[in-house]
Order: C-alpha cells, then structure tokens, then sequence
C-alpha cells in the first residue's frame, strides 16, 4: 500500500485533485521532473527565501497570498476561475450551445496544440530570464523577477494540468516534452522563436514584460473564449496574473525613463551616460526592437488555422462577448496589412482568415497606452522629445512586410539604406554593451542602481526598502 | 453489368433507400429456381420483371437488382450446406435467348452512388464464393449459357468453372459497359477476363469495346468461353459436363445437409439482436456497438455432435449472424460509420472450438463451416466503415474471434483491471478481477485468409518475419495487455484510469474526418502483400468504377449512363484526366 500524498497541501487547487487518481497518477510522475526542470533551467541566484505571493484559491481572499518563501518549496498550484454552470459558446458553428466539459474528439488534435504552444511559452520565458538574478538593480526587482518566473512557472503547470486531465496518453507525453525543450537548445529549442532568445540585460526584461508578456495576454484573452471551458476557465485565472508581469514591465519602464529625465535635468545634458543612465535613444532602439519582434508573435496576418478554430469555437477574438457582430463572421471582410504592388498598404481579406491581423491591432492600441505613460514622464519633466511605437511594417521577420525593409515611420526602404540606417533604430553592439556595462547587482536592502528611480510603493505595501529577498 | 433490354433511362436520382433485409429462403425466391437431381443441381435465372425492390424500373431480360442477387448468394449457400450430394451447379436461364443482361440500368442510373458501390460490392462477394465453392467445396458451377450473356450476366458467367454458350449464331457474351453506359464492368469482369481467363489483353480490349459482343468459335479461340454448343446437342451435352465435373468432386457419398434454419433476428430503430451478436446503433456518435458473445457451452466432442446441432452449432451460428449483420449494417445503416467490437466469453472455448473444427476438416460440413467464417471475416475487410476492437476483461478475443480484432483498424486493449470491478461477472470461485488477455490460436495461422492470400497476421507483419515468428510461438498463450502490446496484437494499452477517454476521443475524432478519405485510408491499409483476383476487384476494379460513376460522363445529366436508352448520345467532356 503506498501512501498518497497530500495533494491538496502541496498543490494548492480548486480542481478536486484529492479525488482524481488520473490526475493524482499524472502528477507523480510529473511534479518531480517539474522541480527537477526548476531547479536547473530556473533562476541560477542563490537565494534563501523571496517575499512571494502565492494563489490558494480563486477568490479575493485566496488568489494573493504574500509571505517568504523557499523558491524550491513554492507551492504551484491549479486553479481554474470559477464555472459559470450556463456558460453557452459565444461564436462560431457551435455559438449558443453549451461550453464543453470535456475535449471533442473531433477537435481533440487542434486543442492538444493550442495547449502546448501556450504551455511552451510560459516554461520559457523562466529560461530566459534565469541569469538576470546576478545583476538585478535592487531586492525589490529582485522578488519582482522571481514573481514573474513562479507564476510563469504555474502557468505552465495550469497548461500541464489541461494535458494531464483532458487529453490522456498523449496529452502525458505532451507535457513531458513541455519540460525537455528549452529555451535556446540547439537540439530541442522552444516552440516559438522570440522565445529561444536569451533575456541579456534588466532594460530587456522591462521591455520583454511589457511587449511580449502582453502578447502572451492577448493570446490568452482569445482562449479565455473558447468553448472548452476548462481552457476557457484556466486562461481566465493566468490572465489575472500576467497582468501583474505587465505592471513590472509598464513600472519598470516608467522608472527607467524616470531615471534617465532626472539625470537630463540635473546636469542640463542628453548625453547621460557619463552619469550612468540610459540615454533615451537607447530605450526607442530596445523598444522598437521588442515591439517589433513582439508583432510577429500574432503570425501573418491572414490565418487559416485562425479561421478554422474560430469557427469550431476553440479560440474566440478578444473580447468576444463585447463585440457588436453575428459571431460567426462568415461573409464578413477585413482590411489587412499587405503590400500593395510593392508599397506598404491594406487588403480586403475575409473576416474569419484576418483573425490574426484583429488581435495585432488591439495589441498594438494598448501598447500605445504605455507610451503614453512615459510621454507624460517626458512632458512633465518639460522635454520636447518623445517615445513613438514604430510602424506596423517595421523590422518584420513574419508576415506581409516579412520581405522588405521600412523605417519606423513607415517609408519603404531598399536594403542598401536598410543596412546603412539601421544603426539608428535598433540596438547595436555598442548600446548593448553600454546596456550590459550598467547591470551591476544591488543586492543591498534599499539601495538601488543609478539606470532606474526606485518605485513609487512597494510589494503589498511593504516599503521599497523592505527585505523582499533573502540571499543564499 | 449491362441490361440491354430497358430503352430508356431514368434521369432521377432517388435518395430513400428501402430498408433492405437479406434473410430469405428457397420458398421466397421471386427470381430463382433452384432443382436438385442427385449430383447436380440447376439454378434456373428467371427474373420477375416487376420483382424489384424498389419501384421504379422492371427487371425486363434477366436484369437483376440488389433483390435479385440477394437470392442468388442464398441459394448459393444453401447449396453448400444443404445439399452436401450436389456436385456440380448449373447456372443457366429461364428465359428464351437471353441468359442474363446484367445488372439494371434504370435501377443503376436512378441508384444514390453510395447505393451502388454497396450494390457492387454485394454482388462481388457473391461472386468470389461461387469461386470459392468450386475451388473449396467440390461444387464446380457451371455457366449454361442458352442465351446472351451482357455485362454482369456474362460477369456472372465468368465467377464459373466453365462457361458454355449455346451456338445459334445469335448469343454472344458481351462487356458492352464502356461503349453504351460510359462505365465499367463492375463485378470483376475486366479483372477475370485478363487474370483468371487470359484472354489476351488486346483481344479483351477489342472485345471491351465491342457492344456487340462475341460468339460462337471466336469466342472459344479467344477464351471467352470454353465451349459453344449446338442448339439440337444443348441440353445433353450440359447434362454431360455437368456429370463429368461432378465425377472430380470430393464431397462425400449419402452424407445429409444441414438445414439453414431462419436466423432469429431482432431489429429494432436502436438495436439488431442475434443468439450470439447484439449490435447497439448509435445515431448520435455515428458509431455501432457490436458485441460477439463466446460459446455458451463447452465444444462438443466430435463431428457426429456438430452435425446433430447443424445451423445451432455456435461457429456456424455466428457466421451467419456475423454475416447477416454486416449486410444489414452495410446497406441500411450507412450514417453509422464506426463499428465498435467487443466480445464476452470464455476464450478456452473459444479456442475449444477452433480445435474441434481443425480436427475435422475433413468433415465436408467443418469444411463449410471454415470456409464461411473466412469468406465472413473478408466481408468485413472490404467494409467501408472504421473498425475498432476493444478488448476489455471478460472478453473472449481468442483464435477465430481474434481475427475481429485483427481485422479492425485499430485496438484497444485495457491494461489491468477496471477499479470498479470484483470480478464476480466471470468466475464464481474466485473473486478476483481478471484482466484482459487475448490469445493467438491455431485459426490465426492459415485457416482464414484475407483476400489478399494472406492471414491477418501474415498481413499485419508484412516484411517482418521476426515478428510474425514470435507471435506464432505465442500460439495458445493467453497474453496480457503488456505482452500484446510488445508482440504487436493490439495498438494502444491504455490502463483503467485513462480507457474511457482514451476510447471516446478517438471514436469521437474518428467519427469526424471525412467519411470518403477515411474509407480510402482503411482500403489501402488493410491490404498490405500480394494482389490477387480478390485485391484487385475490390482496389483496382472497384476504385476506377467508383471513380468513373461519379463523373459526370457517366453520371451528369448528360452522361452516359443517364443519357442511355433516351435516343440521345452522351456529351463527354473529352479531357482525359
């Protein structure tokens, strides 16, 4: 007789696993080889404990639990927001019947992939960041950095747990597979690309939380919809906390501009390095690099793919339920990025295969609310010069304007003035160095580097100079 | 298969389908008369013009329909197991001049394709088991062909031993598919020409393309038949080669036949129950849930006892309801296109019974008895629907009944145990839960083969003879999930935990994909190895036909096989594709 463990202890969840022996089973194999991946894929910093918060359950109570914690002892747990027992499919062929409880046969091979694909992401970005640790610019970003990478952490766990109870002995394998890739391996790297690039510096990570965790929002805003509800459920709750990886990145930024306008006024100069900050040139080169690596996330810019899950209801568009259409969209058009006999333009396209191209937009309309932010940083400080997003067809590697250059501001450009101007708007060598040559650790309670201003509050309204990290 | 007799074609298309039931006997025919003189026996063609099963045309000139053949495989097996004295069988016509003008026009043009490949599909299998009577029972059929023999009729002809034709310088045997109706001879015609007959190819391209056809010595020269016969000499010269062929039998002297007793049959919208055979029609997933119960009792001790339960004797019994619901399933459930099998049982019976029937071989009705489960088992090859086994504990997937599960596309076979189960359903001493285990028996080994010569283990280890070794030396060793899963007996072991999902998410996914490609899949995949007359029918054959009913040159309003016996020639769109 072998004992079982506490289940409900040990993983904190709201999904009855004390009583689910195919999950319980799953979980004995997996949970080890879970840590085992944590504990040599995961932050390489020593640490003794970090000031974390933990879900215990779903509700307001439950989903923000703060304490110090051993990372190693962190418990990642399951939760699925609330059923909503009259839950009714919101689009496509299926539109108005009951959500599924259970996988389709029939879309059984197009869920497992969506899963997986979202699962890859989450296990990777942790990769990514494992090194940044070393150089963080104080404790508080420290716990910051280590939040993000147990809930990207859990996050993976939630898709583990989605393969595990749904989709049986290949959905095992699946999530077994999740765990062996990694980030950067030149035998079995990550699914997506921009996620085999390693986070090098702590400007990257703002940018990568602000930009590319945004993308992971958006994509999880399309399954939140779908009508497998447990996805649907489990995206609902991730959505909850990849809003906090955003408040790092949006904050994070906002207190390197900061950072950089203070300098600019005290010594009445653009020219801050010699003070040790980063000259805003720098960050709209990183900016205009994330964002424009971030865009080719959403794919090209007509999808079949997209279109055929939209219909079978496996993945909506964001914000589904608030749109003012049929929700089916078949004899619908959109107008989509295309070139226009060579020049930058649009094209009519059917609805349901521009998908892809709805769900850039409304990324691309709430990035802009972050450069708004740092504008007003710009603004009150009395500085004429501003942040911009560049344009859609800039620095493309997917999709229609994949084969040309442009510029930032959207001029077509031969290759020739391609290469000779690009220096001007993507990091180089030397900024990158410069960026690397400012990231020494400041592990000291309440001090912080000289690149970044300190926040505004701390975590859970503990002060900034709270220790939020115990080292090893 | 040509009926050169109906002048006009129907230019509709009717979808209702009649419910069709392939239970019938003797008394029943409307199109046969079956005479039995000692060692041969006649089986006299005259069709009831207004005999066809559904409205809508008339049988004129020895055309046949589905109702039609549907007798003919009847009596056909009635021969076999019935008649154990008759020898050789003569198929000859009741009607004047003609023997047969092969399958209805109007019933063929006015037929929902999916009715007419399942026709021709029939009508085939009919046809490879007077072939298998000749060459498997010691009934050598004869074609007595006192008329013209068109299209199917001359098809019919060509599944014979021997083929005479009556000499008048008027009948011919005839293909005339191609030139008037723009379609094939669809039930092994083309293929028995050339591979059983040889007739030259050129020649039977000449004589494919010639609506008239060809008698008399030219058609001897050519091999079309074997021998022309002079009017005055007809019937005592059919009379003696029907003797002389009888002399070569090796079925036995004053044996007595086995009534073919009316199978019990329960057909309801959700259900068809049999003795042994309970299938579940499930409409909402599309799929049927077929279960085959083991033996109920030991096997008997000798052939005198299989003799004395004749049509009751368990494996004849399943034949036949294995058989009858195939047929049925087939052509009146065409929407239910998984068929899910699961036996019940003790496989030591099983197995008991195997022995039992290859101990006695040489017993003429043990013979049958193989031989129909074989010719059983092939029908169920050529199915255009998905088959799964599932083999769960209690289950009986031993030896013969093994074979439903090396039929299917794909197994299931549960590791352990289900939880919940005591064991109590199957031993009354011992309440332990016994899991699943199927055994290779000596029926798996060459008995039954599939229509490509080769048994269903022989064609699942195709090219790997280890694996084809090992498993014969498993033969009479029950194995367990694990262990059939390693010699390769079944796809998927998944244990208690994961079964139900497992089995749902691929029935469900499976029940999804186009039912077309899916047909297309299994076809190829089932018949790995050799051609033979069989393969070929059934892939070469069947697929071009399938192909060419569907196009519009035979099909579209203006096709040929819509267009015939109008007055109006077809307008092919002459691209060659």
């Amino acid at each position: 007789m072998t004992t079982t463990a506490d289940y409900s202890e040990k993983i904190p969840n709201n999904v009855d696993l004390h009583e689910d022996r195919r999950l319980q089973r799953a979980l004995e194999s997996w949970q080890p080889n879970f840590l085992s991946w944590w504990e040599s894929m995961g932050p390489t910093l020593p640490t003794e404990d970090v000031y974390l918060r933990t879900a215990v359950n779903v509700g307001r109570e439950g989903w923000a639990q703060f304490g110090h914690v051993a990372m190693r002892d962190y418990r990642w747990g399951i939760f699925l927001a609330e059923r909503d027992h009259d839950r009714a499919i919101a689009f496509g062929q299926h539109k108005g019947e009951p959500a599924w409880q259970k996988v389709p046969g029939e879309y059984r091979a197009d869920l497992q992939r969506l899963i997986v694909i979202q699962g890859d992401t989450e296990p990777a970005s942790v990769e990514q960041q494992r090194n940044l640790g070393a150089t963080a610019p104080s404790l508080y970003d420290l716990r910051n950095l280590f939040q993000v990478n147990v809930e990207e952490g859990r996050h993976l766990w939630a898709m583990v747990y989605l393969l595990h109870a749904y989709f049986g002995r290949e959905g095992r394998e699946e999530a077994e597979e999740l765990l062996h890739r990694n980030s950067g391996s030149q035998d079995s790297p990550r699914i997506l690309g921009a996620f085999n690039e390693e986070t090098p510096d702590w400007l990257s990570f703002y940018m990568f939380t602000y930009f590319t965790d945004r993308d992971g929002k958006y994509q999880l805003g399309t399954l939140k919809e779908s009508a497998f509800d447990p996805l649907s459920r489990t995206c609902e709750f991730m959505l909850k906390e990849e809003a906090h990886h955003m408040f790092v990145g949006t904050t994070g930024l906002d207190r390197v501009v900061q950072r950089t306008v203070e300098v600019m006024r005290e010594h009445d100069t653009d020219d801050v390095v010699p003070y040790g900050a980063i000259p805003l040139p720098i960050i709209q080169k990183y900016l205009n690099f994330h964002y424009s690596v971030s865009l080719d996330l959403f794919g090209g810019e007509t999808s079949t793919n997209v279109a055929n899950y939209y219909t079978a209801g496996l993945k909506g568009r964001w914000l589904e339920e608030r749109r003012k259409d049929d929700h089916k969209l078949a004899d619908d058009a959109i107008m989509v990025d295309a070139l226009d006999e060579g020049e930058i333009g649009q094209t009519e396209v059917a609805a349901l295969v521009g998908l892809n191209t709805d769900l850039r937009r409304e990324y691309m309309s709430d990035c802009a609310g972050g450069v708004k932010r740092w504008n007003k940083i710009l603004e009150e400080a009395g500085m004429a010069t501003r942040l911009h997003l560049p344009h859609v067809a800039f620095n493309r590697k997917v999709g229609a304007f994949s084969g040309i250059e442009a510029s930032p501001q959207g001029e077509r450009l031969s290759e020739d003035e391609w290469n000779r101007r690009k220096q001007d708007w993507l990091p180089t060598e030397v900024d990158r160095t410069y960026v690397r040559s400012l990231m020494r650790p400041v592990h000291e309670r309440g001090k912080i580097a000289a690149w970044i201003a300190p926040p505004r509050q701390g975590i859970n309204g503990q002060p900034f100079d709270f220790d939020y990290v115990h080292l090893a | 298969m040509t009926d050169l007799a109906t002048p006009e074609a129907a230019n509709r298309s009717t979808e209702a389908a009649p419910h069709v039931e392939f239970r019938t006997d003797p008394q029943a025919y409307r199109h046969w008369r079956l005479a039995v003189d000692g060692p041969v026996a006649t089986l006299t063609m005259d069709v009831d013009e207004h005999g066809g099963l559904v409205p809508g045309y008339e049988l004129k000139l020895n055309s046949y329909d589905l109702g039609v053949d549907i007798e003919l495989y009847d009596a056909a097996q009635r021969l076999r197991f019935e008649h154990p004295e008759v020898r050789t069988v003569v198929v000859t016509s009741g009607k004047d001049k003609i023997f047969c003008a092969g399958a209805n026009i109007r019933m063929l043009a006015a037929s929902a394709h999916g009715w007419k490949v399942n026709f021709c599909k029939f009508t085939n299998e009919t046809r490879n088991g007077i072939e298998d009577a000749t060459a498997n029972s010691g009934q050598t059929w004869v074609a007595a062909l006192n008329g013209t023999a068109s299209g199917g009729g001359y098809e019919l002809a060509l599944a014979c031993a021997h083929l005479m034709l009556v000499d008048d310088r008027s009948s011919v045997v005839s293909l005339p598919e191609l030139p008037l109706l723009g379609v094939l001879p669809g039930t092994g015609g083309l293929t028995r020409v050339v591979d059983k007959r040889h007739v030259r190819r050129d020649l039977a391209d000449y004589f494919a393309t010639k609506s008239e056809g060809v008698g008399g010595r030219r058609a001897v020269r050519w091999r079309l038949v074997d021998e022309v016969v002079p009017r005055q000499a007809w019937q005592e010269t059919v009379a003696a080669r029907a003797r002389e062929l009888a002399g070569r039998s090796h079925r036995p002297d004053g044996a007595t036949g086995v009534a073919l007793t009316r199978l019990a049959k329960e057909r309801t919208a959700g259900a068809i129950t049999y003795r042994y055979i309970a299938a579940v029609l499930d409409r909402e997933s599309r799929t049927v849930q077929i279960t085959v119960q083991g033996p109920a009792a030991d096997a008997p001790a000798d052939a005198a006892a299989i003799h004395a339960a004749g049509a009751a004797f368990y494996p004849l019994q399943l034949a036949r309801e294995l058989d009858d619901l195939i047929l049925d399933l087939r052509t009146n459930e065409t929407e239910l296109g998984t068929w899910v099998f699961r036996t019940s049982g003790d496989p030591a019976r099983v197995l008991a019974y195997d022995e039992l029937l290859l101990a006695n071989r040489d017993d003429w009705l043990v013979n049958e008895i193989v031989h129909y489960l074989k010719r059983t088992l092939k029908r169920l090859d050529v199915t255009s629907r998905s088959l799964i086994a599932l083999v769960e504990p209690g289950s009986c997937f031993a030896g013969s009944l093994l074979e439903l599960a090396l039929a299917a596309d794909r197994s299931y076979m549960l590791a352990g145990v289900f939880e919940d189960d005591d064991g109590s359903l199957r031993s009354e001493q011992v309440l332990v839960p016994v899991p699943a285990a199927v055994t290779v028996g000596a029926m798996n080994l060459g008995p039954l083969p599939m229509g490509n010569g080769l048994t269903r283990l022989q064609t699942r280890f195709l090219g790997d003879e280890d694996a084809l070794a090992a498993v014969g030396k498993l033969a009479g060793t029950a194995l367990e999930a694990e262990d059939a899963l390693d010699a390769g007996l079944v796809t998927f072991a998944p244990d208690d935990i994961d079964w139900d999902e497992e089995v749902r998410i691929a029935i469900e996914e499976r029940a999804s994909f186009s039912p077309d490609a899916l047909t297309g899949l299994e076809a190829n995949y089932r018949f790995a190895g050799p051609e033979t007359l069989e393969t070929k029918i059934f892939g070469r054959l069947t697929a071009w036909q399938n192909w060419i009913f569907y196009r519009p040159n035979a099909s579209g309003p203006d096709g040929a096989l819509r267009r015939f016996g109008t007055g109006r020639r077809a307008d092919f769109d002459r691209k060659r594709v």
